[in-house]
């Protein structure tokens, strides 16, 4: 029977550290060789590589890890924010990307500030980014530069706010959607 | 809420609305195409007619109370959603389930996985026009939901996969049962494809339509039986294996026309897998054992215990009441669902209710695929891609 990870504060258990997975760190190691700045922190959680990427050198980052021969990540397989509100940065994105080829999985994430929720689209290097980064838009508010057809997904497009926000109340701000207003802004045809 | 500007100049085509409330949409799907005769020249796929929010809700709740949630996002795959959302608090926790639990799962998720088969075969076939292969579909689906009754006391939306283990013992004379599903089930499969496979109209309807290349498929992060119909062996059961699937012996089946006849023969030659591995499961499931893990503090204590031991009662009050705390951190887990990669993010802040819970659903991402598939081919086959992509509304839009 293993305890790790249980809150050590609480259950009086100790954490145990997992060791790093083997291939680890060539992925930042392999980074780092091509732009020492790109891999500006790694971390290993429970198996998983976290490499956090400054916001400005996202999208080489990403390029990078699609073409580069040793990292092959062809498939970006998902994305998301996380609201760590009122700490700031409070967002934080992470991109889950998957090598077919190698059988590697890696997360690259950009830290951003409530003020300026702004980074460069991974749609040039995946396609795939488009709705992803449409709906982290959506329920986030965070703006992706060079996106092609940055539209909320999910809501109306009247809708105001960003509910995944952590400031953003679990039932709502209204008790009864304005359904009559949303229905005549939204019959375009 | 969404227009479509016309590509190719106003006056030679014309813009056609299509759901949200229309059958072959699988649910509340609309798409706006853009028509030129009958040639598709457009298509914007309109989503969000059944966003509940329950990423949000997630948030709102204890981590054992979400599970009920994630039963209703994918609707025709709950024992999968509860397995992959259980799988990452699991490793949030860093907890191992017993091997009796994880061999429980397989079997519960391959069972699931025909059954959702089963439903995409028979509206699919019923898109284009064959009526019976639904019906026979329906009448073997209805065998696996009594299992699923048997097993959970529920035949849909079971939560029957819970952090640590699953919610009970399987039930009394459940193997013959399963037995007598596995002998049946072949047999059924192969009434199928005599139905289908070598029917005229069937392939006419289905072959050369809906192509995708493999290279366009993996840069629009396609998975599951679609990317696989294009010659990409990626299947998570095989590449990152999970809850023992390493022990299991079965083949990935793949195909390269990568077109909607392709995409049905991988899919029924998942159901025969999928029985191969069932069985498996059911030869390694021992009669005698355990079907959780022990942690007390997360997982609730037996029923005797708590009426002997104070500390199980202490425990049972407050993982009831309050819920446990994984240690700061995030997990992500990746499945395979019937319809491609099911991924689950967890963040936690160190407190008893998620951070964040984020679904990686394979409907969504794969229908952002459906404008490249359809475009340039005619409007009777946008019926035919959307039933080949498999989605499942209540997983794109959660």
């Amino acid at each position: 029977m293993r305890w790790i990870g249980i809150n050590s504060r609480r259950y009086g258990f100790e954490i145990v550290t997992e060791s790093a997975s083997q291939n680890a760190n060539v992925v930042a190691e392999t980074l780092r060789s091509w732009n020492p700045q790109a891999a500006a922190e790694v971390t290993e959680y429970r198996g998983e590589t976290t490499i956090v990427v400054p916001r400005e050198l996202l999208r080489a980052t990403a390029a990078r890890c699609r073409s580069d021969a040793k990292l092959q990540f062809n498939l970006l397989t998902d994305a998301t924010c996380v609201d760590r509100f009122p700490i700031e940065p409070r967002f934080e994105l992470n991109y889950h990307l998957v090598s077919v080829p190698r059988r590697d999985r890696v997360r690259l994430r950009v830290r951003l500030s409530g003020n300026d929720p702004v980074v460069d689209s991974l749609f040039p290097v995946w396609p795939g980014a488009n709705w992803l980064e449409r709906e982290i838009f959506d329920l986030f508010g965070i703006r992706f530069n060079g996106h092609p057809d940055l539209r909320r997904i999910l809501l109306p497009e009247d809708w105001e706010g960003h509910p995944l926000r952590r400031d953003y109340p679990v039932e709502g701000f209204r008790d009864v959607p304005n359904t009559g207003e949303m229905f005549r802004k939204s019959s375009v045809l | 809420m969404t227009t479509v500007e016309t590509a190719t100049g106003a006056t030679k085509t014309m813009v056609l609305n299509m759901g949200p409330q229309h059958p072959s949409t699988h649910g509340v799907l609309r798409i706006l195409l853009e028509l030129d005769g009958e040639t598709v020249v457009k298509a914007v796929p309109d989503l969000g007619y059944l966003h509940t929010g329950i990423e949000k809700s997630c948030e709102d709740k204890t981590y054992s109370q979400a599970i009920t949630l994630t039963d209703r996002m994918d609707y025709l795959n709950p024992l999968g959603n509860n397995l992959v959302y259980c799988m990452a608090v699991e490793k949030l926790l860093g907890l191992e389930v017993p091997k009796r639990a994880q061999y429980i799962r397989v079997m519960m998720v391959e069972l699931q996985r025909i059954s959702s088969h089963l439903v995409w075969l028979g509206t699919h076939a019923i898109d284009l026009g064959a009526m019976s292969v639904f019906l026979y579909c329906f009448r073997e689906r209805e065998e696996i939901l009594k299992i699923f009754e048997l097993f959970a006391g529920q035949r849909m939306m079971t939560s029957y996969i819970r952090i640590g283990g699953v919610a009970l013992q399987p039930p009394a004379g459940w193997r013959q049962v399963v037995e007598r599903f596995l002998k049946m089930m072949p047999s059924r499969v192969d009434d199928y494809e005599n139905l289908l496979t070598e029917n005229r109209i069937w392939m006419g309807r289905t072959k050369g339509i809906g192509y995708i290349s493999a290279e366009d498929a993996i840069a629009l992060s396609m998975t599951g039986p679609t990317l696989r119909a294009a010659g990409v062996a990626y299947d998570n059961r095989k590449v990152f294996p999970y809850s023992s699937y390493e022990e299991f012996n079965f083949n990935v089946p793949t195909r390269t026309e990568s077109d909607c006849y392709a995409r049905y023969l991988v899919r029924v030659a998942e159901m025969r897998e999928s029985l191969k591995i069932v069985r498996q499961a059911m030869a390694k499931i021992t009669d005698e054992g355990p079907i959780k893990t022990e942690a007390p503090g997360i997982i609730p204590p037996q029923r005797e215990k708590m009426k002997t031991e104070m500390e199980a009662l202490i425990y049972h009050f407050k993982i009831f009441t309050e819920g446990f705390s994984p240690a700061p951190g995030e997990a992500f887990v990746a499945i395979e669902s019937p319809r491609g990669e099911l991924g689950c993010f967890i963040a936690s802040d160190g407190s008893p209710k998620p951070l964040r819970v984020h679904f990686r659903s394979p409907s969504y991402i794969n229908l952002q695929a459906l404008p490249k598939l359809i475009e340039g081919q005619l409007i009777a086959d946008v019926v035919a891609c959307i039933g080949t992509i498999d989605i499942v509304l209540g997983e794109v839009d959660r």
